[in-house]
């Protein structure tokens, strides 16, 4: 079946797009949610399992109470009215996935709900209502073999992988999001970022898009320009990374357009993304609307966090990350630019403590931002695991400053970080690093230099300075480095003066 | 001239262990020869789905060289135990009597094995049941049914008739059963045993094949109360395990049997349930309820009757909480992971092997209620039917609250009847439900029940029932009570009853 595809500015011209984001969050918890079981990812398959989460008979689930506390100051990040009572409800389907056929998640009581998430995009904000955070558990994870697809159907077998099972989630749902224009897949890539920013901030979640501990379904419909109807939607699937958002977004207006005016419906179903080519295809109908009866979970209580613990819990959460930015942006003196830079770099909380032990701003992002990203890339690592503390860097760029080290220098003092050769100051005495501060060495060079190039020497006698760069060279060269080589021209000008 | 040890009550037992009279071996050894010697063949009693002859054993064994070193686990270390096959035992099969489990051995203890055996009880085996425990008469386990000590042709109620009539023919002195409507008590009345429903959540469900997890309990059977009192307090205790499971320690339970026993009721206050009497109990099941009634108020009770008008609800609320939940727990048996697994010919996907597996697993009961409550779940019907059903719930609660604003405790008649023919009511469902009318709405409150014998009636010779009910977390009344008239029965019927063939030779 082929799709027209209608040019994104008609789109605009003709329609108005409603968006609804479904955002699923696993928290970085130590166990599972309703068991004890470690959650760390990449463990050998069905190695962290045990009878709850296998759903085998006669187990039991208990609720992990730092997934509760996790989803509370999400909650309470989005703005969102904390329920003073709430239970879980099994959402019943059969997937071989499943390890009970049905999900233990929240239904009607959800733990979050009435809040909004502010995103800026090209200078305007939009105000993205939240409708409900809740908790649930991950399924667990199915590789289908043999198929082309890589899906159930077509596939000789499958298999299963139930580490992930029970992982605690919280899925973050929007309400419909109105009048965004032809800012849609702007404002669906602006929120999503947000929200990552926002949840790593909070510390609860590794919101590693990649490696799917943050998904997104992105549920998209179109109506009449100017009409307050909503049009019948798609659910595209796992859109796991900003830029598919957007084009995720982008495709399924320029595809439901596509069908409305040809004259056709658009079918109620579920999409998947194909990142490749940035286009959806159908997955199932939804038409004949599943029905998961839904009903209180009987294993386990209702949820009824205190308001004492809820204010507790408040007064844990991080500075905004929008706030925090502009806050240190403005301290910092850093230009939009450079700004934008170390937020990319994931360099923002490694400058701040770099600052906070004495170094220049510009300094600590020179640092962070060249020599450290340079080695962290090549060893395919963060930038904070490169092997360095802000600490350390401060340190190095005190060295600068007071004029034992200089630049070419203090990245041997790098190399010696990296090495683990001990503290700056261990490595410059191991490896004789430190500048030559007593002018009676310097001059000494100088003299045996300005005699082995008498040429250069008139020439600098003669008013061209530019020619002090050779003597300055062969100044460093004798004492490898390690000299000030601002030091150097003033002495070569008082030699010749 | 020797000792029939199977004829002694678990508290006799225990003693003599402690006194060196007797070795857990010997007990070990003289009911797994009354097992070997009553339960097999086509005339069987089949009360055991499986036998752990060698580890039963081995547990004796460890058992006695504790007593020899001076050292028991607990006053009931030595004694053995038999237990429902609702409850995972690790490593011994669980089959929650279905096909669909034939084989499953448990990676994991259920809480209360676990207690079972930290206390050093000998785990004779495994007990039969209705399939999930779907069922009031044991007709509906996979594995056939078991068969009334009392008379071979006959039900031992269900769904625990295994656990039931195994500590009926003194094949173990101490059982564990489930009780989601009645299936600890109801088996009871009809096997002449005492069998409680302790308050819900005082004693763990992890581990516990659910059936409904909001009605569901473990309890004990035994043949006397003080009996039942030693096993509820080993069981019993907050789990961690279990979110259900109440932080409260139910405790004084034995404490309160002895006291009950010396038969002084002064100042009880006993409420006879209006709705739980009618034309719907059988005229010899009724005289003996009157009689222990009379005996009760010789002992100083109070009896007055007392009216709880939303139990007529009960029965149709428990039919769709019940299969609502079990619809749901039952979903797992998918032959995905464990269990029976059907493959079709063919090519079949995953799901044409989770439907061939489920129709060939499940028993038409079971499935029966899978479709009852995934209607009553459905979207559209939930609020009619699943809604409804627990509107009456909290109606049935209420009534209890003032029931007992009036008395200590309420007493009916634990069954309608006495145990009916094998075969009877199989093609008659609504009719098989009808024998949980008195014991269900106890599991709707979650509050405790006991059934001890009341004697045997005189239209056919089969044991009858009395259960008492008692508010939330006061199981100790239930002990008070029921010790106090099983001590004046007993004496005025000159010993326990038992069946005439399994009754202690003279």
């Amino acid at each position: 079946m082929t799709e027209t595809l209608i040019d994104f500015d008609e789109v605009i011209e003709k329609f108005d797009p409603a968006m609804g984001l479904e955002v699923h969050v696993e928290l970085n918890t130590n166990t599972k949610m309703f068991c004890g079981c470690p959650t760390e990812f990449g463990a050998p398959p069905n190695t962290q399992v045990c009878p709850t989460c296998l759903g085998l008979p006669g187990a039991m689930p208990v609720v992990n109470a730092k997934a509760v506390e996790s989803a509370i100051r999400i909650g309470l990040a989005l703005n969102c009215e904390i329920a003073e009572w709430c239970r879980f409800a099994r959402k019943n389907y059969f997937y071989p996935d499943m390890p009970k056929n049905f999900q233990t998640s929240q239904y009607d009581e959800p733990i979050a709900f009435e809040g909004y998430l502010d995103v800026e995009v090209e200078g305007e904000t939009y105000r993205i209502e939240i409708e409900r955070a809740h908790m649930e558990e991950d399924t667990g994870k199915a590789t289908h073999v043999g198929g082309a697809t890589g899906r159930i159907h077509g596939a000789d077998h499958s298999l299963i992988d139930y580490n992930r099972a029970g992982i605690p989630l919280i899925e973050i749902v929007t309400k419909p999001i109105l009048n965004t224009g032809d800012k849609a897949p702007l404002v669906a890539r602006a929120y999503v970022s947000a929200l990552r920013d926002l949840i790593k901030a909070l510390g609860v979640s590794d919101v590693r898009m990649d490696q799917g501990s943050m998904r997104c379904d992105v549920n998209l419909s179109l109506a009449p320009k100017g009409k307050p109807v909503l049009g019948t939607r798609s659910e595209t699937k796992n859109v796991n990374s900003l830029r598919s958002v957007e084009r995720a977004v982008r495709f399924e207006m320029s595809r439901h357009a596509g069908i409305l005016l040809g004259g056709g419906s658009v079918l109620q179903e579920t999409r998947h993304f194909h990142e490749a080519d940035g286009t959806t295809s159908s997955g199932r109908e939804k038409s004949d609307a599943e029905d998961y009866r839904y009903f209180p979970e009987p294993d386990l209580v209702p949820v009824a966090p205190s308001r004492e613990w809820v204010e507790e819990l408040r007064a844990t959460l991080p500075e905004p990350p929008a706030e925090r930015r502009a806050r240190l942006q403005a301290d910092w003196g850093y230009t939009d630019l450079e700004m934008r830079d170390a937020v990319n770099a994931d360099a923002i909380d490694l400058i701040e403590e770099t600052v906070a032990a004495g170094a220049a701003p510009q300094a600590a992002r020179k640092w962070w931002l060249s020599e450290i990203s340079r080695r962290a890339n090549e060893a395919g690592v963060d930038l904070a695991s490169a092997g360095v503390t802000p600490g350390e860097v401060a340190e190095v760029q005190k060295l600068i400053d007071d004029g034992t080290l200089n630049d070419k220098l203090a990245r041997q003092v790098f190399d010696g970080l990296f090495a683990g050769e001990g503290t700056p100051g261990e490595i410059i005495e191991k490896r004789g690093l430190a500048l030559v501060s007593d002018d009676g060495p310097l001059l000494a060079a100088i003299d045996e230099a300005l005699a082995a190039q008498p040429d250069i020497a008139d020439k600098i006698r003669g008013g061209n300075h530019k020619a002090g760069g050779a003597i300055v060279g062969a100044v460093m060269k004798t004492t490898r480095g390690q000299a000030d080589a601002a030091r150097v021209q003033q002495l070569i000008l008082e030699r010749l003066s | 001239m020797s000792v029939s040890w199977i004829h002694r009550t678990a508290a006799e037992q225990a003693e003599a262990l402690a006194a060196g009279t007797v070795t857990s071996v010997e007990l070990v050894r003289a009911h797994l020869d009354q097992i070997g010697a009553t339960d097999e063949g086509e005339n069987g009693i089949n009360a055991f789905l499986h036998v752990d002859a060698d580890g039963a054993l081995a547990q004796a064994k460890a058992s006695d060289e504790r007593r020899a070193a001076g050292n028991p686990l607990h006053e009931l270390d030595g004694v053995p135990i038999a237990i429902k096959d609702v409850l995972t035992t690790k490593g011994l099969p669980t089959t929650a009597g279905s096909k669909m489990l034939e084989g499953w051995l448990p990676p994991y203890d259920g809480t209360v094995t676990a207690k079972i055996k930290a206390a050093g009880l000998p785990i004779l085996g495994k007990t039969n049941m209705d399939e999930f425990a779907m069922g009031s008469s044991t007709e509906n386990s996979a594995y056939g049914p078991t068969r009334n000590p009392w008379d071979h042709t006959r039900i031992p109620g269900g769904s625990g008739g295994g656990s039931a009539a195994a500590v009926g023919a003194f094949q173990a002195p101490l059982a564990i059963g489930s009780d989601t409507g009645g299936s600890i008590r109801q088996p009871g009345a009809m096997t002449g045993t005492v069998g409680v429903k302790p308050t819900y959540g005082s004693v763990s469900r992890y581990g516990v094949i659910a059936l409904a997890n909001s009605l569901d309990q473990l309890g004990p059977v035994t043949r006397t109360v003080l009996d039942a009192a030693l096993l509820q307090e080993l069981i019993g205790g907050h789990d961690p395990k279990d979110s259900t499971s109440v932080p409260q320690q139910v405790s004084g339970l034995v404490e309160a049997a002895r006291a009950g026993a010396a038969g002084d009721l002064g100042g009880l206050r006993v409420g006879v349930v209006k709705e739980l009497q009618g034309d719907a109990w059988a005229p010899g099941v009724v005289e003996r309820f009157d009689e222990s009634v009379e005996v009760l108020k010789k002992l100083g009770a109070d009896v007055i009757e007392v009216s709880l008008p939303s139990f007529v609800h009960a029965m149709a609320a428990y039919y769709l909480i019940l299969p609502a939940e079990c619809s749901s727990n039952l979903a797992k048996f998918d032959a995905m992971r464990y269990g029976l697994r059907v493959t079709p010919d063919g090519s079949p996907s995953a799901e044409d092997v989770m439907k061939a597996s489920r129709d060939a697993g499940f028993g038409d009961e079971v499935k029966r209620r899978i479709i009852i409550g995934t209607y009553a779940l459905s979207s559209g019907y939930y609020d009619a039917y699943y809604g409804q059903a627990q509107k009456i719930r909290t109606l049935i609660i209420e009534d209890f609250k003032k029931a007992f604003g009036q008395v200590d405790v309420l007493v009916s008649p634990t069954a309608p009847t006495t145990a009916f023919p094998i075969g009877e009511k199989v093609d008659d469902p609504l009719s098989m439900y009808l024998q949980d009318l008195a014991t269900i709405p106890a599991n709707l409150a979650g509050v405790p029940g006991i059934s001890i014998p009341s004697g045997v009636s005189s239209e056919d010779g089969l044991p009858t029932g009395i259960q008492f009910l008692a508010p939330v977390l006061e199981d100790a009344r239930l002990y008070r009570v029921g010790a106090a008239l099983e001590a004046a029965l007993t004496q005025a019927w000159g010993g326990p009853i038992a069946p005439a063939a399994y009754k202690e030779k003279n």
